[in-house]
């Protein structure tokens, strides 16, 4: 039973990591991201979701 | 399993972002557009719109605006593609977070219904755009801010603080993990947002305060969406 839980664990580990990771990368990169071509491209929905833009 | 999570997110995060696109060009992108028009200069506050039909733009050229540009001017038919499509990932991204929360609570034993996903939704929303807006408030363009990375490290302290306090006030089982809760949900404000010393933005405060406003009605609807449809997928894929 304990094998079975801890596979189980260790099996969700990697998925919730990785959702994790990715969603927080592509946040990183739409909302706060300082390159000049992300910035302006970005620009009204950085203002319309309350991110600090510049 | 990853990829049924990743599914999930896709499906809500993709719907609430088209969602919530429609309701910025319903209920927002004409402020940003007139905040813009303070911003260069064409309006100018504290005129009367008599004043304002005799104004020598000469002078409103010269009017120093500070140092942001924004290069080449897209069409506004690329400029609002892009912003659909910004704001489509940002919503997917909100998406993926929230499907990993789901997937975490699960390791506890929590179902994960859209009923509870909708509540997860209302605390994403507090989270990621009412606490952090308590302290900065969405920025109409035009109007002035402190240093940016200040802002943006103080954005992400408060949504980490507030995400962590709402979390164990929602699943915390004793009275230390309430107290801890509300602790964390106050301290970004007790340690308070960088603020300007002295307010100099161009925008009238009347359309500041509309349009923030409105950014914070629009993404409390988009949140709550977002959270619904993404406990749905989750409950979905968990009875699958």
């Amino acid at each position: 039973m304990t094998t079975t839980t801890q596979t189980k664990t260790q099996s969700l580990l990697a998925p919730i990591l990785g959702m994790a990771v990715i969603g927080l990368t592509v946040l990183l990169a739409v909302g706060h991201a300082q390159s000049a071509t992300l910035h302006d491209a970005a620009h009204d929905m950085r203002h319309a979701t309350g991110f600090p833009c510049h | 399993m990853f990829q049924k999570m990743m599914t999930g997110a896709l499906i809500a995060g993709i719907a609430a972002g088209l969602l919530a696109a429609v309701l910025h060009f319903a209920f927002v992108q004409s402020y940003i557009l007139l905040g813009e028009q303070y911003e260069t200069g064409e309006l100018v506050h504290f005129q009367t719109p008599a004043d304002h039909a005799t104004e020598d733009h000469a002078a409103v050229a010269e009017h120093d605006h500070g140092s942001h540009e924004h290069g080449d001017e897209p069409s506004v038919l690329q400029r609002n593609a892009l912003t659909v499509g910004f704001t489509v990932l940002l919503y997917v991204a909100y998406g993926m977070l929230l499907t990993a929360g789901f997937a975490i609570a699960a390791q506890f034993g929590r179902k994960i219904t859209a009923t509870e996903g909708a509540l997860w939704g209302l605390a994403g929303f507090v989270a990621f755009q009412m606490a952090p807006g308590m302290g900065l408030a969405p920025e109409l363009p035009g109007s002035a801010a402190a240093d940016l990375t200040s802002r943006q490290i103080w954005w992400w302290g408060t949504v980490v603080a507030t995400g962590g306090g709402l979390a164990l006030l929602a699943y915390g089982r004793s009275i230390l993990t309430v107290v801890a809760g509300i602790v964390l949900l106050a301290l970004p404000h007790v340690i308070g947002a960088p603020l300007l010393d002295a307010y100099y933005g161009y925008a009238p405060t009347e359309v500041g305060a509309i349009f923030s406003s409105r950014v914070l009605g629009v993404g409390l609807v988009v949140w709550v969406v977002l959270g619904w449809l993404a406990g749905r997928q989750w409950d979905r894929g968990a009875a699958a």
